[in-house]
């Protein structure tokens, strides 16, 4: 009895533990916006990189079929980089191999999504999730240039 | 036809030739069950296969793409995508279901000892269902629902597809009716009784899934169905992939349930051991049922899911470890029990003494076995973190080809080695090949597997006609792709030998001279001591009941109100 006691209790306090971690990696509620209003709303008028604090970035986004806008990005390496993106037409996904860069585009919903880019090298954004005949041709570049 | 199927066979031959008349009847082991109560129950068994059989040509050639040979002309299919469409819908739902369907039926009768209630109930839900595969399978094959078997809106499918998935999940409500009415019947002559563990596990994997399909119910009746017909323009996708994932999570119980029906009750009796424990088998099936609303762990990476309802599904998705782990113990208690029963020694030696001859054991082991795979890659699925890394990836179907494509399928081929002569009467035909068939299958799994985990991890997206990708050229994604295409090829012989067998038993002239049996193992510990609240159904429903009502509504309650942005788009 004892034993099954100190071995969930230390499932579950492991569980809680690794669930505070997390909270950083997961996107979150960042607000709503219509697929037509897309193209006419900031930020997404006006996708691109851009400088938000002292090796801070944010980019913006739009997937649509299916290309990523733009579909390269440069960003200079030890940089904290806050990714925006959202969909004008079906569910895309957004995925960096070798980073933890991995999430839902939603018709509807903003994804935020952030991540630390330590050093200069080539990385792919690709589309993860069946958005139609062309799926696989949606790719994009970030590319982690030295400081 | 009102007369039973019982031919007196004084002396049976050992292998009779027997005319077409003589070959309708044959002895079976439930009393006053004819061969118009097996009918439908076999028919739908034969639906079940037939989507197997279109599904496996659809993952040949998936598993060729990834060798970079395209055969999609020459079957007449515009795409890649619509094969996966046709691949996914006919495994993940038609076979799974159809099987279900004439299975646990048939475990219903076996357990009350008498036919279900209705049988006009049993020919409904098998012609649902047929007329459900054909709508779909029509929508699909003219290009007009290549949407995959998840359909996330705003992709948008023709009516007849949605019509077809509506009328596929009524068949299965109909078995559900037919189990409850067949069980207060039942209850009538037997007051006092313990509901017998092979129709309780039956009616509680049917009342699990009742519950679970309600989500896809609402999604598809509600929103995709009137908008695909015109009827409404814009549907919400973040909530309708709730409502999916809702659905989406416990049809993985409803898939696994009549394996583990299999594995629990009938596998032990196979292999001459005892079911390991009457309540703990009820234990895990309530557990089953009371696990429901954890769909959202499939939408950790979803925008518009608050995090409060990440975690709290997060937690309850660990809670299934537990039946789990419980099952584990159990089976193979019960297996160790019939193996030392037929002289097994040692600790691990045992496990040789088990009748690997027999197709239906062999076949039913291998799968158990490389469930332990599915089961371990699950849990990094499930983390909230690890899921970063695999999310989307070749990961999944590397780790749900264990679990369902062969947990659930390689198990389903082994049932049907002794189920098809139970329906037809005929012995089985090349039993060795049936032999060779299940090893093929878990060999071909196993490197089928290993390229797609291997390749998910390194990046490999899925669902991706991966050769034409213009990303390809910048992963080194070779060895995935060869040992996926390897492992798919040998998964398809594998597919092909099964048939060779199923069409030479239904097509034999060799008649079974043997009573056929359910192979129903004894049990070692209960009923008796099993508490009598296991059997209060109707309490544990409720119980279920109100815990989805908390865990949705608290999701529901964070994401209101729904956000219907999106009008139907075809992009194929």
């Amino acid at each position: 009895m004892q034993i099954t006691v100190v071995v969930l209790g230390v499932a579950i306090g492991a569980l809680v533990l690794s669930m505070t971690a997390s909270h950083k990696s997961l996107p979150e509620p960042a607000g709503r916006i219509r697929p037509e209003d897309v193209r006419v709303t900031a930020p997404f008028d006006n996708p691109g990189v851009r400088q938000v604090g002292e090796n801070e970035y944010e980019v913006v986004m739009i997937a649509q079929a299916w290309e990523w806008v733009p579909n390269r990005v440069e960003i200079p390496a030890g940089s904290h980089v806050t990714f925006k993106v959202t969909s004008v037409d079906v569910i895309h996904g957004f995925r960096v191999p070798d980073t933890d860069l991995n999430a839902m585009v939603i018709p509807g919903q903003i994804t935020e999504v952030d991540v630390d880019f330590d050093e200069a090298r080539d990385f792919t954004l690709l589309c993860h999730e069946y958005c139609g005949i062309g799926h696989h041709r949606m790719g994009a570049d970030i590319v982690i240039v030295e400081n | 036809m009102t007369a039973t199927i019982e031919t007196p066979s004084p002396t049976p031959e050992p292998e009779p030739v027997v005319t077409p008349a003589q070959a309708r009847t044959w002895q079976i082991d439930i009393p006053g069950v004819t061969q118009a109560d097996l009918s439908p129950l076999k028919w739908q068994l034969y639906l079940a296969l037939l989507a197997f059989g279109i599904g496996a040509l659809m993952g040949l050639l998936q598993a060729l793409e990834r060798a970079n040979i395209n055969l999609y002309d020459e079957v007449r299919l515009q795409s890649y995508y619509q094969g996966l469409t046709l691949h996914g819908v006919a495994m993940v739902l038609v076979f799974t279901f159809c099987f279900a369907n004439s299975f646990l039926s048939l475990m219903t009768m076996k357990a009350y000892g008498r036919p279900l209630k209705s049988r006009l109930i049993s020919q409904a839900s098998t012609w649902s269902a047929t007329i459900g595969v054909a709508l779909a399978l029509w929508a699909i094959l003219a290009n007009k629902a290549t949407v995959l078997f998840t359909f996330y809106a705003p992709l948008q499918a023709t009516p007849a597809f949605y019509v077809g998935a509506v009328l596929l999940v009524i068949s299965t409500w109909l078995v559900l009716v037919n189990m409850i009415w067949t069980l207060a019947d039942w209850r009538k002559d037997h007051p006092k009784d313990r509901i017998p563990l092979l129709a309780y596990a039956s009616i509680i994997s049917y009342i699990m899934w009742f519950l679970a399909s309600l989500g896809i119910a609402v999604e598809v009746l509600f929103y995709l169905l009137p908008w695909s017909l015109g009827w409404r323009d814009q549907v919400d996708p973040q909530f309708t992939r709730v409502l999916f994932w809702f659905t989406g999570h416990p049809i993985v119980y409803f898939w696994l349930m009549p394996i583990y029906v299999s594995w629990y009750m009938l596998l032990p009796g196979q292999v001459g051991g005892k079911i390991f424990s009457d309540g703990l088998t009820r234990i895990v099936f309530v557990a089953f049922m009371l696990l429901i609303p954890v769909g959202a762990h499939h939408q950790f990476t979803d925008p518009g899911i608050p995090f409060s309802s990440k975690s709290l599904q997060w937690l309850l998705t660990f809670a299934i470890f537990y039946p789990s782990v419980v099952t584990l113990f159990s089976v193979v208690a019960s297996l160790e029990s019939g193996a030392r029963a037929r002289g097994g020694k040692g600790l691990i030696a045992w496990i040789g003494k088990l009748p690997w001859g027999d197709p239906a054991v062999a076949g039913q082991l291998l799968a158990g076995i490389i469930f332990m795979g599915g089961g371990a890659s699950g849990l990094v699925n499930a983390s909230l973190t690890a899921n970063l890394v695999v999310h989307n990836t070749s990961f999944i179907p590397g780790h749900f080809h264990l679990t369902v494509g062969t947990a659930v399928a390689l198990s389903i081929m082994a049932i049907s080695y002794w189920l098809i002569p139970y329906f037809t009467g005929k012995r089985l035909y090349n039993r060795p090949l049936a032999v060779v068939q299940v090893w093929t299958w878990a060999i071909g799994v196993s490197i089928f597997s290993r390229g797609q985990m291997a390749g998910g991890i390194e990046g490999v997206p899925r669902r991706t006609l991966i050769q034409e990708a213009t990303y390809k050229d910048n992963f080194n994604w070779a060895l995935s792709h060869a040992l996926t295409a390897i492992g798919g090829t040998i998964m398809f012989i594998a597919a092909v030998m099964f048939f060779v067998v199923v069409f030479g038993t239904i097509f034999s002239n060799r008649a079974v001279t043997t009573v056929q049996k359910v192979p129903l193992a004894p049990i070692i510990n209960g009923p008796r001591d099993t508490w009598a609240i296991m059997d209060r159904i109707g309490m544990w429903t409720l119980i279920t009941i109100v815990g989805i009502v908390i865990v949705l509504g608290e999701l529901i309650f964070h994401y209101w109100p729904i956000w219907p942005v999106s009008p139907g788009i075809q992009l194929w």
